[in-house]
């Protein structure tokens, strides 16, 4: 075997699978109360196959478990702090961090500190995720926790999620867009990209492996012991045992959705016309609800998009042909989210790129505001809460029982700080993205003032021939309820923490 | 045009009243690092000429790498107070106003620095210890203070009008909103609500020295071709000997000082930014540095394009200072955005530039004909930049809540604003500002 193809049976399927056919799924957010009894759950789920893998099965498998863990979650089941330690700082500070809290807009309403689950004592240790058809789900939840689960772990919380049939609750397509893995890691990422190109490095969703900069992800590698021995070698240092290898990790942010609040605010702001009203919500989004872009797609192939009609109509697209932003405003979402650019403005080649390079290229307002997002992708995982609730029925008062409605947001990166912090910081919530000023991501935006930025809470749309329509007055339609940082490790990585602190 | 300068003063601490001088430095501040602009120290508010300034002390944190060259002590510094700034104008015309303004504060400060007394003459004191930059940058050349602050009152002004006239004005084409927004602003500037001070004649002085900078490196450089051309090989080979042996010192920092810096990070849209280190051993590390920052200092004083460093658009005001007989070497900039995203602006857009000066510090991760690798290696690059990243005790932005790139949009609506007639292409990018 080729020392750095990927063993998919090592890998923890949702890297691969967003296991959309498994249509219940719930996570459990637990603290370990005895690390031998963890150990001995974790033994149990490995023996018995419930770990879903990368692997394609024919038949698929019904049932999936996945098992993520935080920096305190890794020290509680027996992981000496030594090798914690060789995690990125991001993982081991927490999502909770204060000064991390600043930089992803996490203040106020959406502060740690007021959160539901994640932050000082409700901070979780493990995320245990069950994946299986909504009728089994309740046995298969029963039959992997297994006896040794009441032993192990404190119940903090479980997360139930919604089917809404690829529908967030605001009434969009969701995840639409990823992107798309190079497992067999053949794209030269030294060679400077043109154009945008939706296939990124391994390296950047999967640990031990070449990420866009050729370079690997700083990890714990560790000497090879009688326990160690059952990891991955490291492939850049084979003395090594390489504990991330095959790993990577998860984000999960519960976002609680104000759905009635979103669609009072576009029908007061179009003066009650429906067709405005949606008009106005897709420009938030940047695409229609059936999920159609709102700028044209390309004749080109964009590597990483599927060739059939629908993946044409819904992902062969840039922004480079709508410069003005008179078709996707800039401030909308799905730009914001990836402003699918590539290394350099304006493909340039030969003395051309030179000129660029020197800072000579092209010099309008907006041109090369932005770092090239292949450095800055993430794979989206997450799933919605709470019943739907129509657009039409959506601008009726609440009822007192009103049930919460969001999305459970998970991504999955190799490297936090660069990926999903970047993403959130510098181009969602930030209120100088592409060169605007006084707005932040329409949906997720805190709207919060910034010392000399009074207003963050505005949403400008660029028109073909005369001033921009500029939309005051946003409330914040997303609340962040809860939110950390895992690990989600391979399954050599768990059969190691399985047996790490025992008795040899 | 009224040019900008900068001014360092750099005094050596007093170790006996090192602790004072923090509590000093820190009375100024609203919280960590923050300055109140209206402390009684330094009132920066009323210094109408500063674009930003800082003090700070020059702590250097990776003063023992010099170990990885072997042999010797390592060398003793003295701990040194930084006091920075940039200016509109000349720089001792405004030690005069600062004498002026905050006299006292500063005597307080300086008293805890080596050979201050009392009887000191202070504006003179301060330009003895004034460090001269080897390379600076200014974001936009000739932009004031001033300027900035009545083209952010333009901004708003015309903002408030479209939102209270939204109706009319969409009805309204290109020209029809330009001509409209013309007779609004005149009006505005009639009944004195809004000002636009036009540009001041360039100061002839500077002019003339900017003219002989112009011409005299270009002239150096021909008459040191030769000597160029001969020594070049002799001089690659013994880069690449230095490039293959020098140790690469790039671990991650201790967890509670990077916490430390991000303390005071990320409060504004803009950072501040200081960075400091040993240079490498020997004469090539130090003449490729030297060389490399002219070319930096001359490109960005004639060539560089209005609003931009290279590809990057986020810096303010950058510059490179040597200190202790070219022996350290410390970096200031003021920044839009994190740390993270400057970082990867810097590695993505300009990444030789990055190499070339930086290569030249100890522990730099390892480059391959100067410009090459270093810095893509990013973790690595990141971990060696937080190593060497220091706080500033007080920091001072005049404009809090303006990016480099609002300022850019700022001075193209007052551009088009006052350009009597453009082209439909130009209108249409004009209102598209609004």
């Amino acid at each position: 075997m080729n020392n750095t193809a990927v063993d998919f049976s090592d890998v923890q399927g949702l890297v691969r699978f967003g296991y959309g056919k498994m249509r219940g799924a719930s996570y459990a957010l637990v603290r370990v109360k005895n690390s031998g009894a963890a150990r001995a759950w974790l033994q149990t789920a490995l023996r018995t196959g419930a770990i879903g893998t990368a692997e394609t099965q024919q038949p698929a498998p019904s049932t999936a478990l996945q098992i993520a863990f935080t920096a305190a979650g890794l020290e509680a089941i027996g992981i000496p702090p030594a090798i914690v330690q060789g995690f990125s700082p991001e993982f081991l500070s927490g999502m909770g961090n204060q000064n991390r809290a600043r930089r992803l807009g996490d203040i106020e309403v959406n502060a740690p500190g007021k959160w539901e689950w994640g932050y000082g004592m409700n901070a979780p240790h493990l995320l245990v995720m069950f994946f299986a058809n909504p009728k089994q789900l309740a046995v298969f939840i029963q039959t992997s926790k297994g006896d040794a689960w009441a032993d192990a772990f404190e119940e903090m919380t479980w997360l139930g999620t919604a089917d809404l049939d690829g529908v967030e609750p605001f009434g969009f397509t969701d995840g639409i867009s990823q992107p798309e893995i190079d497992w067999a890691q053949t794209r030269d990422v030294n060679e400077p990209q043109l154009d945008y190109t939706n296939v990124v490095a391994l390296g950047e969703f999967l640990l031990g492996y070449r990420n866009e900069y050729d370079k690997y992800t700083t990890r714990p590698l560790i000497d090879p012991d009688p326990v160690s021995r059952r990891l991955l070698d490291a492939i850049e240092a084979p003395e090594k045992k390489d504990l991330g290898r095959n790993g990577t990790y998860l984000v999960m942010r519960q976002l609680q959705q104000d759905v009635r609040g979103f669609w009072h605010f576009v029908t007061k702001q179009t003066g009650g016309d429906e067709g405005d009203a949606e008009r106005l919500a897709e420009a938030f989004i940047g695409r229609t609800r059936q999920g159609s872009p709102l700028v044209r797609s390309q004749e080109k192939p964009i590597p990483g998009v599927g060739s059939d009609p629908d993946d044409v109509c819904l992902n062969q697209f840039t922004f480079a042909k709508d410069p003005a932003g008179t078709r996707c405003p800039f401030g909308a979402h799905v730009h914001r989210a990836n402003p699918r650019n590539a290394d350099f403005p304006g493909r340039p080649t030969g003395f051309e790129k030179l000129i660029t390079m020197a800072g000579f290229g092209p010099q309008g307002f907006r041109d090369d505001l932005m770092s090239p997002v292949r450095f800055h992708r993430i794979l989206r995982r997450g799933r919605e809460y709470g019943p739907g609730l129509p657009p039409y029925d959506a601008d009726e008062p609440a009822p007192p029982d009103d049930p919460k409605r969001g999305l459970h947001f998970i991504c999955l990166n190799a490297n936090i700080s660069r990926q999903f912090e970047f993403l959130q910081n510098a181009w969602m919530n930030s209120s100088k993205f592409s060169g605007l000023t006084g707005e932040s991501d329409p949906l997720l935006g805190n709207r919060e003032p910034l010392p000399g930025c009074p207003v963050t809470s505005s949403f400008t749309r660029p028109r073909e021939d005369g001033v921009p329509e500029r939309r005051a007055g946003l409330p914040q339609f997303v609340t962040v309820k809860g939110g950390a940082y895992f690990f989600l490790p391979s399954l050599s990585a768990l059969r190691f923490f399985a047996v790490i602190g025992n008795a040899p | 045009m009224t040019p900008q300068a900068n001014f360092m003063v750099l005094a050596p601490i007093d170790p006996a009243q090192e602790k004072k001088l923090h509590a000093l430095l820190d009375s100024m501040n609203v919280d960590l690092g923050r300055v109140d602009p209206n402390n009684a120290l330094i009132p920066f508010a009323t210094l109408e000429n500063v674009h930003f300034a800082r003090l700070l002390i020059l702590q250097d944190n990776a003063l023992l790498d010099t170990r990885a060259y072997g042999g010797g002590p390592v060398p003793v510094y003295p701990l040194y107070l930084a006091f920075l700034g940039d200016i509109d104008g000349d720089v001792d015309a405004f030690f005069k106003q600062l004498v002026a303004r905050a006299g006292e504060g500063l005597r307080q400060i300086f008293s805890c620095c080596l050979g201050f007394t009392g009887s000191i003459d202070l504006a003179s004191w301060m330009r003895c210890r004034n460090a001269s930059a080897i390379a600076v940058y200014v974001n936009w050349r000739g932009r004031t203070a001033l300027q900035i602050r009545e083209e952010a009152g333009l901004r708003e002004a015309l903002e408030k009008y479209l939102a209270e006239n939204a109706d009319a004005v969409r009805q309204l084409g290109l020209r029809e909103v330009h001509a409209r927004l013309r007779k609004f602003v005149a009006q505005e500037m009639a009944a004195d609500r809004l000002k636009l001070t036009p540009e001041q004649p360039t100061p002839l002085g500077w002019w003339i020295a900017n003219a002989l900078h112009l011409i005299g490196l270009p002239l150096l450089g021909l008459l040191l071709l030769p000597l160029l051309i001969l020594t070049a090989p002799i001089y690659l080979i013994c880069l690449r000997r230095l490039e293959k042996t020098d140790p690469e010192l790039c671990w991650r920092v201790d967890p509670d000082y990077s916490e430390m810096l991000a303390d005071a990070e990320d409060h504004y849209v803009t950072n501040q930014f200081t960075a400091m280190g040993s240079v490498k051993p020997g004469l090539l590390r130090r003449l490729t540095l030297s060389g490399v920052l002219t070319v930096v200092n001359y490109a960005a004083r004639h060539f560089v394009l209005h609003g931009r460093l290279g590809r990057i658009r986020t810096i303010h005001f950058a510059r490179w200072v040597y200190l202790d007989g070219k022996k350290r070497m410390v970096f200031f900039s003021n920044y839009d955005g994190t740390v993270e995203s400057y970082m990867d602006d810097f590695i993505n857009k300009t990444g030789f530039g990055l190499n070339a000066v930086f290569s030249n510090g100890i522990g730099y991760p390892r480059t391959n004909w100067l410009v090459r690798d270093g810095c893509q290696d990013e973790q690595k690059y990141k971990d060696f930049l937080r190593r060497h990243t220091l706080p500033s005790q007080v920091w001072y932005k005049a404009y809090l809540g303006l990016t480099a790139i609002d300022l850019e949009r700022n001075t193209r609506i007052r551009q088009g604003l006052e350009s009597p007639s453009m082209n439909t292409d130009a209108l249409r990018e004009w209102v598209a500002l609004l």
